[in-house]
């Protein structure tokens, strides 16, 4: 594996956002050729992929090259250096497949999706730039450069959100979704500061040798590495969606759906997971895993209540992917670093698919979300009903489908560490079949809801919007089994084992119980919802007092907007605009002003134009001037 | 004749070439006022010259030279101007003209 092979898989896409972002103008009129290029560069980062992918498999060791220097700090002891430079081993390898493969398809879904839009061009020229930054992110040896893909893919996730810039709704989405994941990234840049003012560099080799063999500096005594592991994991609630930041991903919906596919469920919004993963040695010597499992369990419950009142299918998808994400910082928190990962990487399937299906849905029916006015469109979109159901039975765990695996390896590894968890989980993946299967049975079954107007031109996606489905839906079905078959002792666990910590918590108990209960109670979900769902729509309005509160989201929004919006707005009008802006320094500023003004009111009186009283002056200041001299000096 | 004569009438002309300038409202008047303030510290000069002897250089006497000569080109600038102001104006009523007031 050269380094060579490294660059070109990180410049191809790089080189399509360029061609689109620079020569966009040129090609608006060429569609095909213009979603050619993004998805033509995309294909080639993902056969190198492959590539590094069959090397590494075939027992190759993990590359750890430096492509240059990129930041010298030459002070004599306290020397440092960043450099650009890649790892890439089996957890590079696994991200870099998903962010190409899934990252492809969607292009090339993209393609037929984004038909007619006015910003093509740009669409595609912000999807390159995005899998760029992302490749960044992942193929970085350093902290540093993890960080600057880490931005770059929250600059084009907030460029994506708002891509329709004309409309309030996703301009403020952007905004809100940048916003929060500032508060987040300050978390993650702090956190790289106190690993930089510990270790003295940023390289993922160096910090894990020193951490294991103990020898950095202990900043903040015996707590330095609980300090920067929780801070980094503030990065990551930010990032990936979690209590309490995780209100951006919802409203990021009001993207273009694609988007939502790519960044907001597959891949993006994943990084956190990865970056504790790539972490995983730090994580396992301060012990802070458990911080990350509660947050996990506890967004993952969260979310999946809230997705259960919603009506509008990519509002209860984003709700879904905040409650996965959660399930894979369950994974990753109790030390099963593996599991979290591969739930990553079903979950990519399986979500992207929805996320797609639903957008398939959407360009059927004219850009309507509602759910409650759909209804019976099995018979009318058979391809995205039967795409759909693969991807609702895999997040539900039906048997040997992907969800199945990957969840129920979390929920036992869970169990080895706090049963509490586990049981939160497992009411969790209740709760998930259950939501799942009323968006469909809304949705697919039952009798149409449909506007006439919109009845009229309901029809199947084009074949660029279906085949990506079906081909989609392949690995979301059996991407579980065939990576999945023997929970720990799986083919994943065995590809990945080189880069993670042993496992402290042994999988305990009969694999196969834990399998048989995981399966009833997704089974159950789904029963439920048939019950409920399968004949009648959701009700309008909610009725129970517990109802409204899920309906509206526990009222987070609002209460976020009382806490913190309108005090920071009301501080920002009252003290620094009224007060420090206005008051203090137009108040300089204009006071000096207004000072030259009268000084110059005084002195205008002088300037009468009469000639002679220039000279009465003048012969005034000369006799004033004689008289001192004769007489005083 | 005593030095003191002189300078008493140069003080004189300097006098009422001074309060010329300043009563009168005719441009050409105060330009001939400022003229008699020149030629009163000329006549100074020359007969502090004279009373300082040749031993002490001609220097007060060539200074005069200069001021007469610098004269001659500020009649020359002044008196176009008051020509050009006059076409303006119809006027050379310094009172009148006064657009330069702040």
């Amino acid at each position: 594996m050269s380094k060579e092979l490294i660059v070109v898989l990180l410049a191809a896409p790089l080189v399509g956002f360029l061609i689109n972002g620079l020569f966009g103008k040129w090609l608006k009129g060429n569609e095909k050729l213009s979603g050619g290029i993004g998805a033509f560069a995309v294909l080639v980062s993902l056969v190198c992929s492959i590539i590094v992918f069959l090397r590494l498999n075939g027992g190759a060791a993990p590359l750890e090259a430096k492509l240059y220097d990129w930041i010298i700090g030459d002070f004599g002891d306290d020397s440092f250096a960043f450099n650009i430079g890649f790892h890439v081993d089996a957890l590079t390898a696994v991200m870099l497949l998903v962010i190409t493969g899934v990252g492809f398809l969607i292009h090339v879904y993209s393609i037929g999706y984004m038909h007619g839009d006015e910003g093509y061009t740009r669409y595609f020229a912000y999807l390159n730039l995005f899998v760029f930054a992302m490749l960044i992110l992942v193929l970085g040896n350093n902290y540093l450069m993890m960080f600057v893909g880490w931005e770059g893919v929250g600059l084009c996730s907030y460029l994506l959100i708002g891509f329709w810039y004309d409309k309030q709704s996703a301009t403020d989405a952007g905004k809100k979704a940048f916003i929060v994941n500032r508060i987040g990234d300050f978390g993650f840049l702090l956190g790289m500061f106190t690993l930089f003012a510990a270790f003295n560099t940023l390289d993922f080799t160096a910090i894990f040798d020193e951490a294991k063999a103990g020898t950095f500096e202990q900043i903040f005594g015996a707590n330095t590495l609980v300090i920067a592991t929780l801070l980094l994991f503030v990065g990551a609630i930010g990032k990936s969606a979690q209590i309490p930041l995780y209100v951006w991903l919802p409203d990021a919906m009001e993207g273009p759906t694609p988007v939502s596919a790519l960044i907001h469920a597959a891949t993006m919004v994943t990084a956190g997971v990865y970056m504790i993963a790539r972490s995983a040695v730090l994580y396992e010597i301060a012990h802070t895993g458990q911080v990350v499992a509660w947050i996990g369990v506890l967004t993952a419950f969260f979310a999946a209540t809230i997705a259960l009142t919603q009506n509008d299918i990519k509002r209860i998808l984003a709700y879904s992917t905040v409650s996965q994400l959660g399930y894979m910082f369950v994974g990753v928190g109790v030390g099963a670093y593996a599991s979290g990962i591969f739930h990553l990487v079903t979950h990519a399937f399986f979500k992207g698919l929805m996320f797609l299906t639903a957008g398939s849905v959407m360009h059927a029916m004219a850009n309507e979300l509602d759910m409650r006015k759909m209804g019976g469109l099995r018979s009318k979109m058979p391809i995205t009903h039967a795409t759909f159901l693969v991807g609702a039975l895999a997040i539900a765990g039906a048997p040997f489908l992907s969800g199945f695996w990957s969840k129920d390896e979390i929920l036992h590894s869970a169990w080895g560490s706090s049963p509490l968890i586990y049981g939160i989980g497992l009411v969790t993946a209740f709760l998930t079949a259950f939501y799942m299967f009323r968006l469909i049975f809304v949705t697919f079954y039952g009798e149409s809801r449909v506007e006439p107007e919109v009845a009229s031109h309901l029809h199947e996606s084009p074949p660029v919007m279906w085949v990506p489905l079906a081909i989609l839906a392949i690995p979301s079905a059996l991407i579980g089994l065939l990576l999945g078959w023997g929970g720990h002792d799986s083919w994943f666990h065995h590809f990945t084992k080189s880069v993670f910590p042993e496992a402290h918590h042994d999988a305990s108990g009969n694999v196969l119980l834990f399998m048989g209960i995981s399966l009833v109670i997704g089974l159950a979900g789904i029963a439920f919802a048939w019950r409920r769902y399968s004949k009648r729509a959701p009700a309008d309005e909610p009725t129970t007092g517990i109802h409204r509160l899920l309906a509206n989201k526990y009222y987070i929004d609002e209460v976020y907007n009382a806490l913190i919006v309108q005090p920071i707005k009301n501080g920002s009008h009252f003290l620094l605009w009224k007060l420090v802006d206005n008051g203090i320094i137009d108040g300089i500023v204009n006071g000096v002003a207004a000072i030259v003004r009268f000084v110059g009111g005084l002195l205008r009186r002088f300037q009468t134009g009469v000639v002679q009283a220039y000279i009465v002056s003048m012969v005034l200041g000369i006799v004033i001037f004689l008289a001192y001299y004769l007489f005083f000096s | 004749m005593p030095l003191e004569y002189y300078l008493v009438l140069s003080a004189l002309l300097f006098t009422i070439g001074v309060i010329g300038v300043l009563v009168r409202r005719n441009a050409i008047i105060i330009f001939m006022c400022i003229e008699l303030m020149l030629n009163a510290a000329n006549l100074a000069f020359v007969a502090i010259s004279r009373s300082l002897g040749e031993a002490n250089g001609q220097a007060g006497q060539v200074f005069v030279i200069f001021v007469m000569a610098v004269a001659a080109a500020e009649v020359a600038i002044g008196l176009a101007i008051i020509v050009s102001v006059f076409k303006h104006r119809q006027t050379i009523n310094v009172d009148e003209v006064n657009s330069l007031k702040g």
